[in-house]
């Protein structure tokens, strides 16, 4: 026979369904700054892996197959534990003064991401006929120049749907921050759980939430791809 | 205008520029033919650098293309390219593909390039096309709207690397008209093309080509009444007569 009771009531209103909510809002912070972040970083990344200078090339690469190759927790370990070691303590100063906890979860996914962003960028403007940057080039632009105006605005048409992929990596990941104290969602679903011993109830209701957040960024992306990226195709 | 002093090319082992001579004056409009493989759009290419040359000289409106110093870009926005794919940018409509360089490159206000490119969308039949995507175009449209967005940075000069090979039969007239109408307004123009028809009654010279040399360099009339060249003759009576 179950002896559980359950008690809903518990993340729908009160001080505990504050708790959720505001481990929301930083959920949904982290994973804004680190999807505009990675997507930036990544063009960037992706744009230097196609570069004709060989070490630029090269450097690239090594960052690609560094990050990517990493679990994320040692990286936002590293961040947080490891990178205020070797800065300059006028910089340290002022990451106490910051929310250092945030900001070590914010560049650990953004840096993350980015490594995979760069890849689907990169196969995205693989793909585009060579013929579109002679033209671009004949126009008169630089190379740089034609990748900004003709060849990336086309590949990362390409690139949308396994972009979601990545942006929903990201706003998942970000619970790994509560490993350093971030209050983000997960780590208030504990809190919750905690305090009441409602395990159930926190972790469907922080499950519930991370489900409905994934809906809206594909949604979103999927408006963002009909009405912006294509808005001449059916 | 245009000078091709012993220029030599080569794709790895592959001689396909072998001593051209050429020069193009002011104003002229030169067809180059040939079979393919001859070399004649590897040669076209090489006046905007599309293709690099290994040696010889090659001065395009007095810009040293051997020279370090000449700014590649600079020069390949003062001459227009017309590709055999048209090569139209699919993410953005007409007007914006024909406003693209004009506004990035020349800095001219929106308006004043959306101005120009309503004249010239006019100029090649196509104004109602505006808001179209290139994939919403025929072939001929679209290689339309190709000149037009080369014509848009008011180049000095124009290439075209067989602008009707891609198009349906019926559609290559609207194409070449627009041609001969530019020609007729002073342009200087080489041209690669198989239109025979264009190339007597348009051009002011045709340059035969064959396995990376020129071959003959004649006026239309006389090329096409008397060949000198055996392979001249020979590919003259496939073209005109593919049947034999």
């Amino acid at each position: 026979m179950l002896k559980y009771s359950f008690d809903w009531s518990i993340v729908t209103s009160g001080k505990y369904f504050e708790w959720l909510v505001s481990g929301l809002k930083v959920t949904l912070e982290l994973s804004a700054v680190g999807i505009v972040c990675a997507f930036i970083l990544g063009l960037i990344i992706a744009v230097l892996r196609m570069s004709h200078f060989r070490p630029v090339r090269w450097i690239a690469t090594a960052y690609l197959e560094f990050f990517r190759n990493t679990p994320l927790l040692v990286q936002i370990f590293f961040w947080y534990f490891g990178s205020y070691k070797v800065l300059p303590a006028v910089v340290n100063d002022w990451l106490n003064s910051t929310n250092f906890e945030f900001a070590a979860a914010a560049i650990a996914l953004t840096i993350y991401t980015s490594a995979f962003i760069a890849e689907d960028i990169r196969s995205g403007i693989l793909s585009i006929p060579k013929e579109q940057m002679e033209a671009a080039r004949s126009a008169g632009f630089s190379y740089l120049r034609s990748m900004q105006y003709i060849i990336l605005p086309q590949a990362v048409r390409i690139t949308v749907p396994p972009l979601v992929n990545q942006f929903l990596n990201l706003a998942k990941n970000s619970s790994l921050a509560m490993s350093i104290g971030v209050m983000e969602l997960t780590y208030q679903a504990r809190q919750v759980e905690s305090y009441t011993f409602k395990g159930f109830e926190a972790f469907t209701a922080a499950t519930v939430v991370y489900l409905a957040l994934s809906v809206v960024i594909t949604a979103l992306m999927d408006l963002y791809n009909k009405k912006v990226l294509n808005p001449h195709r059916a | 205008m245009i000078k091709f002093e012993g220029v030599h090319k080569w794709f790895k082992k592959l001689h396909v520029l072998n001593g051209i001579d050429l020069h193009v004056k002011q104003g002229e409009v030169v067809v180059v033919c040939g079979p393919s493989g001859s070399g004649k759009s590897t040669l076209i290419r090489t006046i905007n650098q599309l293709e690099p040359i290994q040696e010889g000289g090659l001065i395009v409106d007095g810009m040293d293309l051997r020279s370090k110093k000449t700014d590649i870009n600079k020069l390949r926005a003062e001459v227009g390219f017309v590709f055999q794919q048209f090569n139209l940018y699919p993410h953005l409509s007409v007007i914006d593909n024909i406003t693209l360089a004009p506004i990035k490159i020349r800095k001219s206000s929106k308006k004043e390039a959306q101005e120009q490119a309503m004249e010239l969308l006019e100029r090649v039949g196509l104004a109602v096309k505006r808001d179209a995507y290139p994939t919403q175009l025929s072939g001929g449209q679209q290689q339309r709207v190709a000149i037009a967005r080369a014509l848009a940075m008011k180049p000095r000069i124009m290439l075209f690397d067989e602008p009707t090979s891609a198009l349906d039969p019926e559609m290559i007239g609207e194409v070449l008209s627009v041609m001969q109408d530019l020609a007729s307004s002073g342009m200087t123009m080489v041209c690669v093309t198989h239109e025979m028809g264009f190339a007597r009654e348009v051009s002011d010279r045709v340059v035969f080509m064959d396995h990376g040399v020129i071959l003959e360099e004649a006026q239309p009339e006389e090329f096409f009444r008397n060949p000198q060249h055996d392979r001249a003759k020979q590919f003259l009576k496939q073209l005109l007569s593919p049947m034999h």
